[in-house]
């Protein structure tokens, strides 16, 4: 039995008897995942299905997440909505390098991860994963509300799962992982670097 | 026993005080012990939506909206103060009338300075 954990047994024994055991990250944990506050921006079409998800009838405030910042020092999670344009790029990059950690990120629609159906567009970013790490892709032209819960929902699992302590601790407890990312800045043709080597790899083409 | 009656205000501010305290100390145990910062420059820049900021944030205004500060004092402030003067005239003092008439002028004044100006024009 590793660090952090309770004999499920023992737990529900007690818990019978009426005693509620927990440990410090189960408790940690819980917090964070039923608090997740969103950062405030929209790119394109994704985002009108995000507002669709705030309102009345899909109601994120049910999983903690309605609280919407305008700023990013008070944000943990970044759902990036819709086409992300290389002129829009350095701008995410920066928003993410000032949220403070734990932060979160959700690719929200094809364009976020691949461009989409603008990915032949001389404007448009291959996906927002080639300059910061992202924790949550979901596909869609737009995706449903619906579809954005779920990939809430998988970021409160992914939150639950995180250690507090040992070697595979959560990155933001760890003072060697990296909190900021470098910005992207306009070259002569194109975004330079045109992805940050530390998040992503472009894949290997083999010729059979 | 007879509790002195401002013992209820004295429990009152305790509890005020202790409620954000207790979390903020919370947070800064957590903080100072297992969260490490991560300070940067990007992290610690001045947040503009994300774009670089230019320039300082003490700039000067320029000055020529005080015509709307003066005209928004006259047709709006003091009306507030005219209605209950008005309602209490017939049983003020002289001294408070002469009061009232002083803070008139003051803002007749201001009124005939817009006027002046041409402020009360309608703009074609």
């Amino acid at each position: 039995m590793g660090e952090g954990q309770i004999d499920e047994a023992l737990r529900t024994e007690l818990q019978r008897q009426g005693v509620w055991v927990t440990s410090m990250q189960e408790l940690y944990n819980w917090g964070r995942k039923n608090s997740i506050w969103p950062l405030q921006f929209g790119l394109a079409c994704c985002a009108i299905e995000m507002i669709a998800t705030a309102a009345s009838r899909y109601d994120i405030a049910r999983f903690g997440g309605e609280i919407f910042r305008p700023s990013p020092r008070q944000a943990d999670l970044m759902i990036v909505a819709g086409t992300v344009t290389k002129k829009m790029a350095p701008q995410i990059v920066r928003l993410y390098n000032q949220m403070a950690d734990p932060k979160y990120v959700i690719s929200m629609g094809a364009c976020a991860i691949s461009g989409g159906p603008f990915k032949q567009g001389y404007n448009v970013l291959k996906g927002i994963d080639r300059y910061i790490p992202v924790d949550v892709y979901i596909p869609g032209c737009p995706p449903r509300p619906e579809a954005l819960l779920h990939a809430f929902m998988e970021l409160q699992r992914k939150i639950d799962e995180q250690k507090l302590t040992g070697a595979d601790k959560a990155a933001h407890l760890d003072p060697e992982e990296p909190s900021e990312f470098p910005v992207p800045a306009f070259g002569k043709h194109d975004l330079e670097p045109p992805a940050n080597p530390d998040v992503f790899q472009p894949p290997e083409l083999k010729r059979v | 026993m007879n509790p002195n009656p401002y013992l209820f205000i004295v429990i009152f501010i305790a509890v005020a005080l202790a409620f954000p305290l207790i979390p903020l100390a919370l947070a800064w145990v957590w903080r100072r012990f297992f969260q490490p910062p991560k300070p940067g420059a990007e992290k610690n820049a001045i947040y503009e939506c994300g774009v670089e900021s230019i320039g300082e944030a003490h700039i000067q205004f320029r000055s020529q909206y005080y015509l709307y500060a003066i005209i928004f004092l006259i047709f709006d402030v003091e009306t507030v103060f005219l209605v209950p003067f008005a309602v209490a005239f017939t049983g003020l003092p002289v001294g408070a009338f002469i009061a009232i008439l002083i803070f008139l002028f003051l803002l007749v004044e201001g009124l005939v300075w817009a006027w002046g100006k041409g402020c009360l024009q309608w703009a074609r």
